[in-house]
């Protein structure tokens, strides 16, 4: 914690206590403002809440409006707060996986554990000078980091985080999923062109063709749980699913399975990450688009890239892992516990979104440390490679999966129980891998002669 | 509800102004541009007429101009790239190998 | 300090206004089937129209921009604000499906096309990418000329008031279209794009001399 010469540092207890009090009370109040506010934003339950708690008609009060935008507004504030928080709490794990996977320390200054590094960076970023390059675009310059942030910040809106846990159930939800990230690009390629800079046009030119290539694999392999689910809307797709391994759509469907490898492929491509990050290549193109780019602008295009692993894993969870499902809760016990459409919601009903909350959470930071890993264990490809990867193999494999699908859903309308069936045998088969993987790990480790260490945190 | 022709009304002044940008401006990729605008102007004119007349046809036909102007975009950006390869000039005017003498 | 503050309360609030916007249309217009069963909620009647003034004036603002701009990206700029208030207004017109394929092909592919194009045919030293146009004057004649034209047919023709039906979800409603009434031109369509795609590759890439 900030130890200057002239101050006591504080003493490991105390730094324990102040990062788990600042953790603790930072992500349960954010978690803690989602469950409320994502819920509490759906027009009946405002009118419930007026009728039972403030004890007025919402017909005929005249500041219904004002609360529906009053708290809207504050839902989206949350949300956005969320994104920020979230992004840097990533970069500390990443920096922490890392570290460990490279035999290093890595964070370990501010807080326990290095944790409140991310907090002491991003104040740091904010007050270094905002420099534009003389010869830039001054406009474009600016603009720029708008235009990735608000593609960012869009996608939270159809983001599921629990059952009735979304800012808005878009009947298209996955589709504009997809489309919002399209400002981004326009972005990248905005700050590539308007640094002036060699290196930024590099990296700006090649992130468009990336993400441009990238977004047909992606777009084909989402069609996949589409088709299965027969709705593109986050929460649908989601309840077609059912809480236990051999109910997702990745193990009931063989053909999900190479979508979802797809799509995931795909998502790390856009999302610039290793072995994709051809855009920001340190070694040939300084930092690429982002190479001019310093202080408060820097910020955001930093914030967007590693919140987006959250965004990333929360929708591979969604269209692919089951989402929030709880097991042995079914449909109808949402509905009994839910109790009459215009009234409040009772206790159970907030324990099971709590829970379902907890589920999607859970899962989601599951994947995004797979993400993680891949970062720190492949090495960078080489942009032919990257190109022929997109278009001779994903885009063939992505379009045989999504024909394969189409005679899986008529096969399946015939005979019902092959889902189950093949779902027991993919969730074998998965459970199998990961156990071989796990005693070839630990063999791995015996012949080197190492050991598994987890004190040194 | 607005009603449709405040639609038709946004169309048309969409419309006109993308039809002065192809006439006036001489960069082949803005003509471009400038056509994509009118594309949406009749876009926005069979939405509104679809939703006046409940009509789903008007989605239908809006779906087929988004899906054309997305070919026309690729294979006109191609013929841009092409041009300005041989002849280092992106300007309309100067596209005229073939035009008779005179 | 201060300077530093303002601006991050200015970021906060913009992106914060812009989720917002976006739940607001969610739940206007395109919100669940769950929603639309319970009694509408007293949203204020006049919003709509502050919306659909607003889109269009951007929408207007671009378009201008595109057509009168001397900075080439800069007309790629207008052009996106465009197609995005474009888009907003489809979501008015009950075509959710639409104004999400617009943002998708438009603005992730058409104008990323645009970007890429403009790149690929300016030198990077040139800074003020230049746009050369025939003057103001003459277009605005032309738009003069044309515009009224319109404009009148729009007002004048006496346009049947069919009451409009409830926002529906139209994503099931357009699939079903495409493949009955709309089959044949659908895959028309399909067949274009097919063409375009290896015209598109055939015509931009490098001749391979033979000797």
């Amino acid at each position: 914690m900030l130890s200057s010469p002239q101050r006591k540092p504080f003493s490991p207890r105390a730094v324990l206590v102040i990062t788990l009090a600042v953790g603790v009370l930072l992500f349960g109040a954010l978690f803690t403002g989602i469950l409320v506010l994502t819920a509490a934003i759906k027009p009946v339950m405002i009118a419930a809440f007026l009728r039972q708690v403030v004890g007025v008609d919402p017909a005929t009060w005249p500041h219904t409006t004002l609360v529906t935008w009053v708290s809207m507004a504050i839902t989206a504030l949350i949300l956005l707060t969320f994104g920020a928080v979230i992004s840097g709490a990533t970069v500390w794990w990443e920096m922490r996986v890392s570290a460990r996977m490279q035999s290093r320390i890595g964070y370990n200054r501010a807080g326990a554990g290095g944790f409140l590094q991310w907090i002491a960076d991003a104040v740091k970023l904010l007050f270094k000078e905002d420099l534009i390059p003389a010869e830039a675009d001054q406009l474009l310059f600016r603009v720029a980091p708008y235009f990735v942030m608000t593609g960012f910040a869009l996608t939270f809106v159809a983001l599921p985080f629990g059952e009735g846990l979304v800012a808005a159930d878009l009947n298209v939800g996955i589709f504009y999923m997809v489309a919002v990230t399209a400002l981004v690009v326009v972005g990248i390629l905005l700050a590539g062109w308007s640094s002036n800079s060699k290196w930024a046009l590099f990296g700006g030119m090649r992130a468009a063709a990336q993400v441009v290539s990238y977004e047909i694999p992606a777009g084909i392999a989402i069609m996949v749980p589409v088709l299965m689910a027969g709705t593109l809307s986050m929460q649908g797709i989601i309840r077609a699913q059912g809480a236990w391994p051999w109910q997702w759509f990745v193990f009931t469907n063989p053909a999900a399975t190479v979508a979802f490898l797809i799509f995931f492929i795909s998502q790390l491509a856009e999302g610039n990450r290793t072995p994709f990050d051809l855009p920001e290549a340190d070694s040939e193109l300084v930092a690429g688009y982002l190479s001019e780019y310093s202080g408060f602008r820097f910020a955001l295009f930093f914030l967007v890239e590693f919140g987006n692993l959250w965004v990333m894993a929360a929708v591979l969870t969604t269209l692919f892992l089951g989402g929030w499902q709880i097991p042995w809760v079914s449909a109808a016990d949402w509905t009994a516990a839910r109790g009459a459409l215009g009234d409040l919601p009772g206790a159970g009903w907030w324990g099971l979104q709590l829970l379902s909350m907890l589920v999607m959470v859970l899962k989601t930071l599951v994947v995004l440390n797979v993400i993680v890993w891949i970062r720190w264990t492949l090495p960078r490809i080489r942009i032919d490679q990257m190109m022929n990867l997109c278009w001779k193999y994903l885009v063939p494999f992505a379009f045989a999966a999504f024909v394969f699908t189409l005679l899986w859903q008529v096969l399946l309308a015939r005979v019902p129980l092959l889902a189950t069936f093949t779902g027991f045998i993919m969730t074998g088969l998965f459970v199998a891998m990961a156990a071989l993987f796990g005693r070839q790990v630990k063999a791995n480790i015996a012949a080197s002669g190492d050991h598994v260490d987890l004190t040194n945190w | 509800m607005v009603p449709v022709q405040w639609y038709l009304l946004l169309a048309a002044v969409l419309f006109g102004v993308g039809l002065v940008g192809v006439l006036i401006k001489r960069n082949a990729l803005i003509v471009m541009m400038c056509i994509e605008l009118m594309l949406n102007a009749a876009n926005l004119t069979f939405l509104a007429f679809a939703r006046q007349q409940g009509n789903i046809g008007g989605h239908a036909i809006a779906f087929f101009v988004i899906a054309v102007a997305a070919a026309e975009a690729a294979v006109g950006l191609a013929i841009v790239i092409a041009i300005y390869r041989t002849t280092g000039s992106v300007n309309v005017d100067d596209v005229r190998e073939l035009r008779e003498e005179g | 300090m201060t300077q530093t503050t303002g601006k991050l309360l200015g970021w906060i609030l913009g992106t914060a206004l812009a989720i917002g916007f976006v739940v607001v249309m969610g739940q206007l217009a395109i919100g669940p089937a769950a929603q639309s069963m319970v009694p509408a909620p007293a949203t204020s009647a006049g919003l709509t129209e502050v919306l659909f003034y607003v889109l269009a004036g951007v929408t207007i603002a671009g378009a201008a921009g595109v057509a009168l701009s001397h900075n080439i990206l800069y007309s790629a700029i207008g052009l996106l604000m465009a197609l995005l208030g474009a888009g907003s207004l489809y979501v008015f017109l009950s075509a959710d499906f639409l104004a999400v394929a617009q943002l998708l092909i438009y603005i992730g592919g058409v104008l990323v096309l645009v970007l890429f194009a403009v790149m690929l045919t300016n030198r990077i030293t040139e800074i003020t990418v230049s746009n050369t146009s025939l003057g103001l004057w003459g277009g605005l004649m032309l738009f003069v000329a044309v515009a009224p034209v319109l404009l009148a047919v729009a007002l004048v023709t006496p346009w049947a008031t069919i009451t409009p039906a409830a926002a529906a979800h139209t994503t099931e409603t357009i699939g079903d279209a495409l493949l009955s009434r709309w089959l044949l031109p659908f895959e028309v369509a399909s067949l274009v794009l097919l063409a375009s795609l290896v015209g598109a590759v055939a015509i931009a890439r490098k001749e391979i001399k033979a000797d």
